[in-house]
C-alpha cells in the first residue's frame, strides 16, 4: 500500500504528518522474528522532496548506502561528426548548438532523452553518464528510510525523485512517501501510483487556494485523497467550507499548538512527546485503509 | 533597476507575506510572482488583470490511430515510459476498439519528439500544448506579473522566465523610472528557483528557527553562492526557538551574511493573512515594525552598490 503525503503550499506540515504517521503505524507492523534478533519492518519511509529533503531529521535514520543519480549526456566523437546539425534539430531543449566545426552541448539543459545518439546519421553521439543528485538509503528503528538530494545548482528533480520510486515495493508492505510542495511535475512524479494521497493545508486563504490546486492535481491524476487541516484554530472556516462542499473527508485536525512548534523546531516527532496523539495517528491509519477498501 | 528576490528552500517560512510588505512600502517597483505552481501573491495584492498571455509549454505527442500498426519502436525508445501498448481485451471490456492500441499518456509525455521521428509510419505528430498563462495586472502598490501553471503541467522554470522578462518590460516601459522588481520565489532549489534567482540583483532568503528551516536555508545559500547572487537572511517566528535563532545568527556571521531581520511570532500576521491584507498595512504591530526595518535595510543595501 503506497501512501503519499502532499499540500500545494509548502510549509503546512507534511513532513510532521508522514513521520509521525509513519511512527505510529510501525510497531503494529513490528515483527519479531526470534527474541532479541533484529525486527523485520514491512515500512519503507521515502523522501521524495529530493529539493529540500527534511524527513531525516525527524527519523533520525542510520544511512548504510549511498547511490548516484545520473542522467545520461550526449558525447560527440568529433572524429566521426560531419557537423550535419540532425542532433540540433531533433533536441528540443536547446542542448546542442552546432558552430562552424565545432558541436557545442550545455549538460543541464539536457534532458536525456537519447535522441540525438538514436538518430545522428554518423552513429557520432554516445551518451555519458552525470550525476545530479543521490540518494541514500538506511534504517530508522522499525522503518526503512530513503531519500533522495539534488546536487546544488541542478534544475531537475524528477529523476532524483524517479530513483527513489524505483525501491518502491508495492506487493506487500507499507510506503510512505513525503512529497514536495507545489503542483508541477516534481509532485506528478512523486504521488503517481500512490493508493491514497493525504494532503495538508492549513486554514488560511494561502492554505486554500494550494490546496484546490492540489485537488485539482490529484482528480486528474485519479489517485483518492483526504484532507488534514493543521494549525486548525488558526484563520478561519474557509477549508473546512470548501471540503464539505466538494465532498472531501476532513481526516484529522491539529490545533495550533506551541509546544508542537517547538518539538518540531527541535527535529522531534510530536507523537515521542504528545501520547494520545499515537491513537490519532493509528485511528488515521484505520480510516485511510477503509476509505481504500472501499 | 534593482531585482530583489524572496525565497527560503523549505516552504511556509512567510516568504508571500513579506513580499506583499515590501510592495506596500516600496516606491517605484514592479512585482512579479514567481511561485507560478502555487502562487499567492494575488490573494494580498487583489490584482486587476490587464492583460493575459497564454504559455506554450513543450509539445506533446499523439498518434494518429489510422496509420499506426502497433510496431512498438516508439514503446522502445520512450524514456519517460510515456507511451503503453494498451491490450485489446481492456478495451473491449469498454466496448471500444477490439484490437491492440498504442497509447501516449500525456502527463507522462516530455515533449522530446523521438518517437515521432522514430515511427516508420509517420504516424506521430507534435502538438502544441498550452501549459498555462500569464498575467499583467494592476494592483493598489502597482503593476503585478504573475502566471498560473496548469495542472499537472512541466517547465515551471521557462513560465518563471516569462514572468521574470516581462516585469523587466514592464519596468522599461514604465514612464517614469522603476526602481525594483520584487520578486515572490518559489520553494525548493531546482528548476523554477534557480530561473527566479539567476542575475537578480539581491536574494533575500526568509527562514525559520527550526532544524529544517536551517537545513534548508544552508541548502539555498549554496545554490545563491554558486550563482553569484548576493545574500542576506531574515529569521520569522524567530521567538519560536532562541537556541536555534542563535544557531543561524551565529551561521550568519561566520558565513559573512547580512541578518537583515528578526520577526517575532504574531497571531495578528494571519489575522492580515485571512483579511487578504499586506500586514505591514493592517496594524501597528510587532511584526510591521520588523519588515519596515527589513525594508530600509535592503534599500541602504541596494543603493549602496
Amino acid at each position: 500500500m503506497i501512501i503519499s503525503v502532499a499540500s500545494g503550499k509548502g510549509g503546512t506540515g507534511k513532513t510532521t504528518i508522514a513521520t509521525n504517521l509513519a511512527l505510529s503505524i510501525a510497531p503494529i507492523n513490528k515483527k519479531r522474528t526470534l527474541k532479541g534478533s533484529a525486527t523485520n519492518s514491512n515500512i519503507l519511509f521515502l523522501d521524495c522532496d529530493v529539493e529540500e529533503p527534511n524527513a531525516h531529521i525527524f527519523l533520525k535514520p542510520k544511512f548504510k548506502k549511498t547511490y548516484q543519480v545520473t542522467i545520461p549526456v550526449p558525447e560527440v566523437d568529433k572524429r566521426k561528426c560531419t557537423y550535419c546539425g540532425k542532433c540540433v534539430e531533433v533536441c528540443q531543449y536547446n542542448a546542442i548548438a552546432v558552430v562552424k566545426n565545432n558541436v557545442l552541448i550545455f549538460p543541464e539543459l539536457c534532458n536525456g532523452c537519447g535522441g540525438c545518439s538514436l538518430l545522428c546519421p554518423e552513429d557520432a553521439i554516445s551518451e555519458i553518464k552525470r550525476e545530479i543528485g543521490i540518494i541514500e538509503e538506511g534504517r530508522a528503528d522499525a522503518i526503512n528510510f530513503i531519500h533522495g538530494k539534488l546536487n546544488i545548482g541542478e534544475v531537475r528533480a524528477t529523476p532524483v525523485i524517479r530513483s527513489v520510486k524505483l525501491k518502491v515495493k508495492s506487493e506487500n508492505g507499507i510506503t510512505i512517501i513525503d512529497v514536495p510542495p507545489g503542483t508541477s511535475c516534481p509532485v506528478i512524479e512523486a504521488v503517481k501510483g500512490s493508493d491514497f494521497c493525504l494532503l495538508v493545508t492549513e486554514p488560511t486563504p494561502f492554505g486554500l487556494n494550494d490546496l484546490i490546486l492540489a485537488v485539482e492535481v490529484l482528480r486528474k491524476l485519479g489517485i483518492p485523497f483526504g484532507v488534514i487541516i493543521n494549525r486548525s484554530d488558526i484563520g478561519d472556516k474557509k477549508v473546512t467550507e470548501y471540503c464539505k462542499q466538494e465532498r472531501i473527508p476532513i481526516l484529522m485536525h491539529i490545533p495550533f499548538d506551541r509546544e508542537i512548534a517547538v518539538t518540531y523546531s527541535n527535529g522531534i516527532p510530536f507523537v515521542l512527546y504528545k501520547k494520545d496523539w499515537g491513537l490519532k495517528f493509528k485511528n488515521l491509519w484505520l480510516q485511510i485503509e477503509k476509505l481504500i477498501r472501499n | 533597476m534593482k531585482q530583489i528576490v524572496i525565497i527560503s528552500g523549505k516552504g511556509g517560512t512567510g516568504k508571500t507575506v513579506i513580499a506583499a510588505s515590501f510592495a506596500a512600502l516600496a516606491e517605484k517597483k514592479v512585482m512579479a510572482d514567481c511561485d507560478v505552481d502555487a502562487a499567492d501573491l494575488h490573494l494580498l495584492l487583489h490584482p486587476d488583470v490587464k492583460e493575459t498571455h497564454q504559455f506554450m509549454g513543450s509539445k506533446k505527442a499523439i498518434i494518429n490511430q489510422e496509420k499506426c500498426t502497433q510496431c512498438g519502436k516508439c514503446i522502445n525508445v520512450c524514456r519517460f515510459d510515456a507511451i503503453s501498448e494498451v491490450r485489446g481485451r481492456k478495451r473491449e471490456m469498454l466496448k471500444q476498439v477490439q484490437h491492440d492500441i498504442v497509447e501516449i499518456d500525456t502527463i507522462s509525455c516530455e515533449g522530446c519528439g523521438v518517437c515521432k521521428y522514430i515511427c516508420p509510419e509517420n504516424a506521430i505528430t507534435m502538438r502544441e500544448n498550452i501549459s498555462g498563462e500569464w498575467y499583467i495586472s494592476d494592483t493598489k502598490y502597482g503593476a503585478l506579473v504573475h502566471a498560473k501553471l496548469g495542472i499537472a503541467e512541466e517547465n515551471s522554470g521557462r513560465l518563471v522566465t516569462l514572468v521574470r522578462q516581462n516585469a523587466i518590460s514592464v519596468t522599461e516601459s514604465a514612464s517614469s523610472g522603476m526602481d525594483y522588481i520584487i520578486i515572490d520565489g518559489p520553494p525548493g532549489i531546482g528548476c523554477p528557483v534557480i530561473a527566479s534567482l539567476s542575475g537578480a540583483d539581491l536574494a533575500l532568503i526568509v527562514t525559520e528557527p527550526s532544524l529544517s528551516g536551517i537545513h534548508d536555508m544552508e541548502r539555498i545559500i549554496k545554490v545563491t553562492n554558486h550563482f553569484g547572487v548576493k545574500t542576506v537572511v531574515c529569521i520569522n517566528k524567530y521567538d519560536l526557538n532562541l537556541k536555534n535563532t542563535k544557531f543561524i545568527e551565529e551561521y550568519c556571521q561566520k558565513s559573512n551574511i547580512n541578518l537583515i531581520g528578526k520577526i517575532p511570532f504574531d497571531k495578528i500576521v494571519i489575522e492580515a493573512l485571512v483579511n487578504g491584507v499586506p500586514v505591514v498595512e493592517y496594524s501597528e504591530n510587532a511584526a510591521s515594525k520588523i519588515i519596515k526595518i527589513m525594508w530600509n535595510n535592503i534599500k541602504a543595501l541596494c543603493n549602496h552598490r
